[in-house]
């Protein structure tokens, strides 16, 4: 009883890492070369602002909201980056963090108003891309020294964005999973009326994670621009979607408060990889998206039958 | 109850101050016309919006957003296999509705198989239906039948043809949501699902019925608008993801599940039409527009949501 209860449970947090080692495995198949470090910075190479626009989405799954308009904010704060940023970087400071405090304001909206989260967010995709068409009209701007020099560094042995992702789910992980206030966060999500009556105020959680959540989108938008020294309006219109499958990808669950941050960014890399592997296996690639969706309901699938085993026992 | 406590009521008092505004900056005879064209655009945000009102009145949760994936590949489908000729018009017709419950069961069936949530159920699926789209049409626009472009954009005076198509099927639609048993069990299931069950109301079947029925009717709406256009194209659905969920909520449908109205579709699909085509007359760039036009969103749905 208790060994198959333990293995339901270990296959549950595994499903994640399997799925990547499968693609992974596949993908250095088809293909030899990539299995270097060369190779692998290459595959990798957009993994840090995916991971970090997933973790910002897990965030919002985290108090059972969706936001649908991360894509086009994380456009905005790459367009920031690459023009006030660059040219005045006090002005850009400010910019970047005045989104920040516009996605708490959103929780706090969300949250006293009693309103769903999907449709607040939609409408908002159209503030922030409207927004990011005033600052930069045509696609163009420049990326900050720095973030550039951080983005392309090449530390020895280990490619950079392996290292990077696996900090910032470390960093996520300890803050949101092992600390004090990670529980009351989470557990605003589980139980909200118990961490309610248990003295917490939900306003502020709300406001917390949605502020956090924003600040990982401001993350996610500098990285970007480190990797393509340019930006434009729509840079990171697939964002949206790509960091929700992500963080489902990587076992966290649509409610209750319960997510992964190190499961987040093993989907994000995993969905990031989907896409060099098509293109491997010579796939059409109008079944990219598609291949993406596939691969969500496949793990989801699994999931489910996993969950049926254990309750099965 | 007081006409002020209509749920609809609020939709259609944006849509007369923003048609008021409109009419006071360029004159009456472009205040007609522009109701006109927002007759005919919102015709096809009501006709989407139907199927969405419905499955959100199913309860927290309940969204469908494979809309625009289904609206594309039904038109891009029809669109090839009638390949302009009018006598393909009603085989073209019968392909969309079969499509749109092909999509409709496949959504529902991730649904209670994976046990997941619609909204990520229907996003997943609308990633293969896309793909389906631009695998299958490889970016050609297929011209219509000229007979269908005919009816899409047809006019009886200024009414268009299509809105009064679409208006009946309101009307149907509201009979069907008030006195029929399918529509009474869709409220029923919104506002308590565990009493609708106890009730002896088929809790599951009346689920698959309305997602295959939001479904069916994103296809029906992607044939007229592919007519309406000129062609079936891939990112004719975009804009169809909040309008169908913005017209559904502004016209006062609660969120939450369970209370539905359809007089609130037409002044949210007509309010949302107008509200673009005053920023446009009032000559701002593209930017303010786009921000503009969230903002408002946001505003009017913070303004009828409830206080916590």
């Amino acid at each position: 009883m208790m060994s198959r209860l333990l293995t339901a449970n270990t296959m549950r947090t595994l499903l994640p890492t399997l799925s990547l080692v499968a693609i992974l495995a596949a993908i250095f198949y088809l293909q030899p070369r990539t299995m270097s470090y060369f190779g692998l910075n290459l595959l990798l190479n957009l993994a840090v602002p995916i991971a970090l626009a997933t973790i910002a989405q897990m965030f919002i799954l985290c108090v059972n909201d969706l936001d649908l308009s991360l894509g086009a904010f994380v456009s905005l704060t790459a367009c920031i980056t690459a023009t006030w940023l660059y040219d005045t970087p006090v002005l850009g400071v400010l910019a970047l963090a005045g989104c920040v405090l516009a996605y708490a304001a959103l929780g706090a909206l969300i949250h006293l108003r009693n309103l769903p989260s999907i449709v607040v967010t939609l409408g908002m995709s159209f503030v922030w891309v409207g927004v990011a068409v005033l600052i930069l009209p045509t696609p163009g701007g420049k990326a900050p020294e720095w973030i550039r020099a951080l983005m392309t560094l090449k530390p020895a042995l280990i490619p950079f964005p392996i290292i990077a992702t696996l900090v910032i789910a470390l960093i996520v992980h300890f803050g949101l999973m092992r600390s004090a206030t990670g529980v009351v966060l989470r557990g605003a999500g589980g139980n909200p009326l118990s961490v309610e009556r248990a003295g917490w105020s939900l306003l502020k959680v709300k406001v917390t994670m949605y502020a956090i959540s924003g600040l990982f989108g401001v993350l996610s938008g500098m990285a970007l621009v480190g990797l393509t020294t340019s930006a434009d309006a729509n840079i990171a219109e697939r964002y949206t979607l790509l960091s929700i499958a992500g963080a489902i990808l990587g076992g966290s669950q649509f409610v209750g408060g319960r997510v992964s941050p190190i499961g987040a960014v093993i989907g994000a890399i995993t969905l990031l990889l989907t896409g060099s592997f098509l293109s491997f296996l010579r796939l059409n690639p109008d079944w990219q998206i598609g291949a993406q969706g596939a691969i969500l309901i496949l793990v989801l699938a699994m999931r489910m039958l996993i969950n049926r085993s254990d309750k099965r026992s | 109850m007081r006409l002020t406590e209509k749920p609809w009521i609020w939709a259609w008092v944006g849509t007369i101050s923003v048609w008021g505004v409109i009419v006071a900056i360029s004159g009456l005879a472009a205040g007609t016309e522009v109701l006109t064209a927002a007759a005919s655009f919102g015709t096809f945000f009501v006709l989407v919006a139907i199927g969405q009102m419905f499955v959100v009145t199913l309860g927290p949760g309940n969204v469908d957003l494979s809309i625009p994936a289904c609206m594309t590949l039904a038109s891009t489908i029809a669109m090839k296999i009638m390949n302009g000729s009018e006598a393909m018009l009603i085989p073209g017709f019968l392909i969309v509705v079969a499509i749109g419950l092909i999509i409709g069961t496949i959504n529902f069936a991730l649904i209670i198989l994976l046990r997941i949530p619609p909204i990520i159920a229907t996003l997943s699926s609308s990633f293969l239906y896309l793909s389906t789209a631009i695998w299958y049409n490889r970016g050609l626009r297929v011209k219509p039948p000229e007979a269908l472009a005919e009816f899409a954009t047809g006019k009886i005076g200024v009414l268009p043809l299509l809105a009064i198509a679409v208006l009946i099927l309101t009307i149907i639609m509201h009979f069907v949501l008030h006195r029929t048993y399918f529509g009474r069990s869709i409220l029923a299931v919104g506002q308590n699902e565990k009493a609708a069950h106890l009730a002896g109301i088929p809790v599951e079947r009346t689920r698959f019925m309305t997602y295959v029925m939001c479904a069916v009717l994103a296809a029906i709406c992607g044939y007229f608008l592919a007519g309406f256009s000129g062609g079936a194209a891939l990112n004719m659905g975009e804009e169809y993801l909040l309008m169908s969920i913005a017209v559904v909520v502004i016209g006062g449908t609660s969120v939450a599940g369970g209370f539905a109205n359809l007089p609130g579709l037409w002044g949210a699909a007509l309010f949302m039409f107008l509200l673009v085509t005053m920023l446009n007359t009032l000559g701002l760039s593209a930017g303010y527009r786009l921000i503009l036009t969230g903002a408002i969103i946001v505003a009017v749905i913070a303004i009828s949501g409830k206080k916590r």
